[in-house]
């Protein structure tokens, strides 16, 4: 892959959406012809709780800028109570890059339902810029060093 | 058995009688109260109506006395407003408020100290005991209504009580001299006595029904813990019964005084002789009943 | 060496317009793993699934990404199109480039980019796709029924109506539940026995009804379809088999026993059948009072049954059947006010009494014959006081919530003081009147026009002087302390869940509320279901509700029961977890983790350095899985996985973007 060229850099934001709220979310924010950032990926899952942290470091390691996740709010789990796994874990995950050198805003967690494709925009809009105002993620991505 | 003891303003005025016969029973039963040096008042009830700080911060300051001078030693606060105000500030100390007590105070204060009533002094098991193996003179056919008032039981997230609405304790206390307590429904209605000078029409309809009940339910006296209804129930009977056409005669004792008097104390000696509502003739008359049978 | 066909979608205009399809189609073409890559006007439309199953017969495909609308629109219609092909429906991945990319983007060459990174995702998803296939497991014809009040027995008729075998479980030992105590029903005030009794004796004479009363459920095992439930039964001490209900027994049992369907207002005998009209008609003997079974003395009835129905020695039997559906229907109690409230007396006054205490007091079969007397000394009450809201809506003292049917009953109760009572004045205290129902407010308008007195306000103290109970309270609207003298209070009590019931609840993998609450699936749009599948509620049992949304809530659960009752078999979702026990150290994360319990701990034999050893592992149940993945995040060796979104799926997607 070709070295950054920080002119033209844009953040590259690994999204994983449960498929019953953030996802129906996204479609929605879709229906509706919302407009927001194309920085970001959405990778589908069964349920936030579904995320093994191995995923979010894979993200970080290849070399996304953000990484994003977004489940049911507290209370309305599709499976009653995988979301609350997410929120401590993602506690969890905070604290552990925090020690390994990461700016934690490159991580973040989101409550969006099936019907909130509003603030899904607005989501993405907030996230992106957040990451953008952070700047590339040196720090955890693999070495290139095959080129 | 020793206590710290923070006796309140009451004690050293209108409520001169529960001092005398607090330290009759004391003697008695072997338990000791020492007094708080340079203790101030309690605040009660000008303090907390003035201000929060005020409030918390005056009882504190006999807390943090205690603390300093007899550290670890349960304080025994014998007057029901007091003993209020010294539950609040413990709380208080021992919450989110200590940094700033301790500031308004100038002194440490951590809310270790446990804070007790005269009932709750006196129900401790070696005590009970001890009381009841001083009574001489059983005071057995007289029957009495309990009251505690507003003050000892009530909110029950600061005192702990949970019987909050019908406590036992001074009952039990009382039924140790022989003397029955009546089952009755006014034990922790309020008297009136906070406002027995500024608006003694608001407090007689109180006193009266209070009086009513006990009467009702067949008690020939009213036994209480707290100087400040001991002043209220007493001084204004004769008032109550002019107001309103009765005849109540229910003398009132502090709990102290029943249980000298059936220790054997002389009526002066602990205070009975100088009630307003005469209250030596019904405990003259029992003992002297007993004597001649 | 995967062949994956990878197709393009141009949705019309509604793709291709924004998203440069033919370019997208170049650069999936030259993805590793791809053999076919082409455009389609309309995917999902006959002639574009036409031209898909053409190309994988064509070019030998053997899995698939369609590049179109969400997955959440087409996922099922393209599986169901591969089901005619030879591509495991499972082999499909679908690319999200029109709601999640050319709705919401509106630069063309960005679009464009993005659509190739959700293909090139979809395509490294795709080439780790196993095929999956869906098992069938069969349904039991047969529903069980636990609670035998009128949520029960109305759900068992309507399920035996429809021609299914219903088992009726009740743990007294006759069903009827609380209704039959009631009087009168508002706001119609018919008569609550004339309308619940002929009921009751419906489902005992049902052919498709078994009647299990003095039985409580012990074990549940298996899921939807399959559930091997344990039962017990209870020694009632009377065959009744041979038992004729003749009441011999009963007229000269010498027992006296304090009746607790009366709300303790009258005796029974220790041998006894609940009330007159139970179901079924037969006496138990109440093995805590019998004097036989206490201290082997008497043994009269066994004496004089004529048949010899009497069975001292009858020991509690254990059955277990399996049923196919659960309704739980497990009802409520009244909270013990005593308790909560030591300053309404705290039970000391005979005259404060409690709503369903009033209820056996004004029914004609209760222990007065309907006359409204004091219990204290029977005489009649001219003056009697209603308190609303005791342990309702007060968490300082017992519950936080609403019980929804006091304000109601409470007007009744006032409307029938004034009604059989002459001369009689009747006081309502009250926090909110609340009347959502039909009729309801009309009824309350009535019996304040009957001349109720209601009262704002909250009673602080209920005491008793001079033969008066002394009801104190704040009347809130003008602000001004009042004092009510009474000769009866009436309680109205709060509702709170029936003792034992979230542990019946919980033996079948339902959760309760804080407050003790059945829970169902979703508040507003599955209120009957739970979240085990195969198990439902309804009545009391999920909150408080009165008499007409219990019997609505009931036909609801039915409704469900038999819609998966009517099925021979259910199709199950391949997309569960699985676990790879040789890599299992038997941690337990995941049966914690587990919402539906689908996760249990066993003992497997293993060989370890040559010798023969038991190891615990995870074993996941496939009826019960419903596929959330939680296990598969929460597992320390990575050994249980969840199929359709396996840890190397999504890391082989995380990964797709960066690979050269």
């Amino acid at each position: 892959m070709a070295r950054i060229d920080a002119e033209n850099w844009e953040p590259k934001i690994l999204a994983f959406c449960c498929n019953w709220c953030t996802y129906t979310g996204a479609d929605l924010a879709g229906l509706n012809r919302m407009k927001y950032p194309d920085n970001i990926r959405i990778v589908r899952v069964p349920c936030s709780g579904r995320v093994n942290p191995q995923f979010i470091l894979r993200g970080f390691q290849k070399g996304y800028d953000g990484v994003l996740v977004c489940g049911c709010h507290p209370g309305d789990c599709h499976y009653t109570s995988g979301n609350y796994f997410t929120r401590r874990r993602f506690l969890l995950m905070k604290r552990l890059l925090e020690y390994a050198g990461i700016e934690t805003g490159r991580f973040q967690a989101r409550w969006i339902s099936g019907a909130e494709a509003a603030k899904f925009r607005d989501t993405v809009l907030k996230v992106t810029e957040e990451i953008r105002a952070l700047g590339p993620n040196h720090r955890m991505k693999e070495a290139d060093d095959h080129e | 058995m020793k206590y710290s003891y923070f006796p309140g303003c009451g004690m050293e005025a209108t409520g001169i009688e529960y001092a005398k016969s607090l330290a009759f029973v004391n003697r008695a039963i072997g338990v000791e109260f020492i007094e708080i040096d340079d203790w101030n008042c309690c605040g009660a009830t000008a303090g907390h109506s003035t201000s929060h700080e005020l409030g918390m911060a005056l009882p504190a300051r006999n807390l943090a006395l205690s603390e300093q001078q007899r550290p670890g030693m349960p304080i025994v606060v014998p007057c029901a407003s007091c003993y209020s105000r010294m539950k609040y500030a413990l709380q208080a100390a021992q919450g989110s408020e200590n940094e700033k007590l301790s500031r308004l105070i100038g002194m440490p204060v951590s809310g270790a100290a446990e804070i007790v009533s005269i009932m709750e002094a006196y129900s401790d098991p070696v005590a009970a005991e001890a009381i009841k193996a001083a009574i001489k003179k059983p005071l057995d056919g007289l029957k009495v209504a309990c009251y505690y008032g507003c003050l000892y039981t009530r909110p029950p997230k600061v005192t702990g009580m949970e019987n909050c609405e019908d406590p036992q304790a001074m009952d039990e206390l009382v039924r140790l001299t022989g003397a029955a307590c009546v089952d009755w429904a006014f034990k922790t209605e309020c008297c009136g006595a906070g406002h027995h000078v500024d608006l003694p029409a608001e407090s007689k309809p109180l006193l009266y029904k209070i009086y009513k009940n006990a009467r009702a339910n067949g008690a020939q006296a009213i036994i209480t813990a707290c100087p400040m209804c001991m002043m209220n129930l007493d001084m204004r009977q004769g008032a109550v019964n002019m107001a309103y056409g009765e005849d109540f005669d229910l003398p009132v004792y502090f709990l102290t005084e029943l249980l000298a008097v059936a220790m054997g104390a002389g009526f002066g000696e602990c205070g009975v002789a100088t009630h307003f509502h005469p209250a030596k003739k019904l405990l003259q008359n029992l003992i002297n009943n007993k004597e001649v049978v | 060496m995967a062949r994956t066909g990878v197709i393009i979608c141009h949705c019309g205009s509604n793709i291709a317009s924004v998203v440069d399809v033919e370019r997208v189609a170049l650069a999936a073409g030259q993805m590793p793993g791809v053999t076919y890559a082409a455009t389609n006007k309309y995917t999902c439309s006959i002639s574009g699934q036409d031209m898909i199953k053409q190309a994988i017969a064509e070019h030998e495909l053997d899995r698939l990404v369609i590049a179109s609308c969400t997955p959440r629109m087409h996922e099922t219609t393209f599986r169901k199109m591969l089901t005619k092909t030879s591509i495991n429906p499972y082999m499909l991945e679908i690319a999200n480039i029109r709601e999640q990319c050319s709705w919401v983007h509106t630069d063309k060459e960005k679009a464009t980019e993005k659509a190739i990174d959700l293909v090139h995702m979809a395509v490294a998803k795709v080439l780790k796709d196993q095929p999956l296939f869906t098992s069938s497991i069969p349904v039991h014809k047969k529903c069980l029924v636990v609670g035998g009040g009128i949520a029960g027995i109305q759900a068992a008729l309507d399920v035996a109506e429809a021609g299914y075998e219903v088992t009726l479980v009740e743990r007294e030992p006759s069903i009827g539940g609380k209704m039959v105590m009631l009087d009168k029903t508002f706001p119609t005030l018919d008569c609550s026995a004339c309308i619940s009794t002929p009921k009751m004796a419906e489902a005992g004479a049902h052919p498709n009804i078994r009647l299990m009363t003095s039985c409580e459920i012990s074990a549940v095992t298996g899921y939807i379809g399959n559930f091997q439930v344990t039962i017990r039964q209870k020694p009632r001490y009377v065959n009744h088999d041979t038992c004729t209900g003749c009441g011999l027994c009963e007229e000269k049992c010498p027992t006296k026993v304090t009746n607790l369907f009366d709300q303790s207002l009258s005796k029974r005998k220790a041998i006894y059948k609940l009330f007159p009209q139970a179901v079924p008609a037969k006496p138990v003997i109440d093995s805590e009072h019998c004097t036989m079974l206490k201290s082997g003395k008497c043994g009269l009835c066994s004496k004089l049954c004529p048949l010899g129905c009497i069975n001292f020695e009858d020991q509690e039997d254990f059955i277990t059947e399996t049923f196919g559906a659960i309704v739980l229907a497990t009802g409520y109690d009244l909270i013990d006010w005593a308790k909560a409230y030591p300053e309404y007396g705290g039970g000391k006054y005979a005259n404060v009494i409690s709503g369903l205490q009033f209820e056996r007091l004004v029914n004609a079969s209760g222990p007065t014959e309907g006359h409204i007397q004091r219990p204290g000394d029977g005489a009649e009450p001219k003056t009697v006081v209603i308190v609303k809201c005791v342990g309702s809506r007060d968490p300082a003292k017992a519950k936080a919530y609403c019980s929804r049917a006091c304000c109601m009953y409470a007007a009744k109760h006032a409307h029938q003081i004034l009604e059989k009572i002459e001369g009689s004045k009747v006081y309502v205290f009250y926090i909110d009147v609340r009347t959502p129902g039909k009729g309801y407010e009309e009824f309350y308008d009535k019996t304040r026009a009957d001349g109720a007195v209601y009262i704002r306000g909250r009673v602080s103290k209920i005491y008793e002087e001079g033969g008066k109970l002394i009801c104190k309270g704040e009347d809130t609207l003008i602000g001004k302390q009042v004092a009510v003298e009474a000769d009866m209070v009436v309680l109205e009590t709060a509702m709170e869940p029936a003792h034992g019931s979230t542990e019946t609840a919980a033996t079948a993998g339902v959760s309760a509320d804080k407050d003790g609450w059945l829970t169902e699936a979703h508040p507003k749009l599955r209120p009957v279901e739970t979240q085990t599948a195969g198990v439902y509620l309804c009545g009391t049992a999920q909150g408080p509700k009165d008499i007409p949304d219990t019997v609505a809530q009931a036909s609801a659960a039915a409704a469900k029961v038999l819609g998966l009752l009517a099925k021979d078999e259910l199709e199950t979702s391949p997309m569960i977890s699985v676990v790879d026990a040789p890599k299992c150290s038997g941690c337990g994360f995941c049966e914690q983790v587990c919402p539906v319990k689908a996760i249990s701990m066993v003992d497997v034999p293993s060989m370890y350095n040559g010798k023969r050893v038991t190891r615990t592992v995870a074993q996941v149940n496939s009826g019960l899985c419903s596929g959330c993945g939680a296990c598969s995040a929460a597992c320390r060796t990575g050994c249980i996985d969840l199929l359709g979104f396996t840890n190397k799926q999504i890391l082989e997607e995380v990964d797709a973007l960066w690979q050269e």
